[in-house]
């Protein structure tokens, strides 16, 4: 087997059953309430980790480059209470904006 | 859920081209796509490979990068009633931005908007890869069109909507604190891994 593919295998697999677990492991039975508990800041923790490293993050260092201003936009227009689509196209055309004239 | 679409197809395409600079062929990244369906974790198998690194480098970062998935996929088993083969078919479908998107509150998730969002992503991600690799050179930089800004753009507005108290900010500046003092000194993953260990803070306080 070439070692592609070999990636291909060992990635899939690992991912396949790190997303099976829950289902499988656990099935439909409520969280004991502590872990739930503790599950409830599960998400505002990992998408504020995600924000941060999708925006500053490249190759294991801090870069900061044209897409910070896309950023910046969508904080301004998620204060002004704007539709998902309209936060995603802002912060997308505003970096394309930038990265074009400068 | 369009822009979704949309950037989820851009950058399947950006992983295709690359995929495709990294000597992996024509089948193998499609095949990854399809199978994996976890973008980060794609890349950062592609470019290691396309560095030289080797096979167990390239594993170790992918399997890092989608190691949160495991806490990912326990948080919302709650949700998955019923046949455990259905569940397995179906947890496939959890990425950040369906199990996003199915945030209903409390920590709990809506299984059907994540099962849906995950079969819009899906045939996007991988339809995007296989352009990508068959017709890399003629689609550009998905750069150029900032669509790298817009992933932190979704995850910034569906983090908007889960500061719904005290408990919950803190933890979303805890994890952003922590991701980004991490991000130099920690292989890609580990950050986001260490955030979501800032939830465990939620065992000891209540």
């Amino acid at each position: 087997m070439s070692d592609t593919w070999l990636v291909v295998l060992l990635v899939g697999t690992f991912t396949i059953s790190f997303k099976a677990a829950g289902p499988i492991l656990l099935g439909g039975r409520e969280l004991p309430p502590r872990l739930a508990s503790a599950f409830e800041l599960l998400a505002p923790s990992v998408l504020a980790a995600l924000v941060v490293t999708q925006a500053f993050a490249e190759d294991g260092e801090i870069v900061v480059d044209e897409k910070l201003v896309g950023v910046g936009v969508a904080v301004v227009a998620v204060r002004l209470r704007a539709p998902l689509i309209a936060v995603m196209v802002l912060a997308a055309v505003s970096t394309a904006l930038v990265r074009w004239v400068l | 859920m369009a822009p979704l679409a949309v950037a989820a197809g851009s950058f399947g395409a950006a992983f295709g081209v690359l995929a495709q600079a990294a000597g992996m062929g024509v089948m193998a990244p499609i095949v990854m796509s399809a199978t994996t369906f976890a973008g980060a974790s794609q890349f950062a198998a592609a470019s290691v490979l396309d560095e030289g690194g080797g096979v167990v480098a390239a594993v170790a970062a992918a399997v890092l990068l989608n190691a949160r998935y495991a806490a990912i996929s326990i948080a919302v088993a709650p949700a998955f009633k019923g046949s455990r083969l259905r569940g397995l078919v179906e947890s496939q479908l959890i990425v950040d931005e369906s199990w996003a998107v199915a945030q209903i509150g409390q920590g709990r998730i809506d299984r059907r908007v994540l099962v849906g969002a995950g079969l819009v992503l899906f045939p996007f991600w991988v339809g995007g890869t296989a352009l990508g690799v068959l017709f890399g050179d003629v689609l550009g930089d998905p750069e150029r069109f900032g669509l790298d800004a817009a992933f932190p753009a979704l995850f910034l507005a569906l983090l908007a909507t889960q500061l719904v108290n005290r408990r919950t900010v803190l933890a979303a500046v805890a994890g952003g604190l922590v991701a980004f003092v991490l991000i130099p000194v920690t292989p890609p993953g580990v950050p986001v891994i260490a955030a979501s260990a800032v939830c465990l803070v939620g065992l000891t306080r209540k």
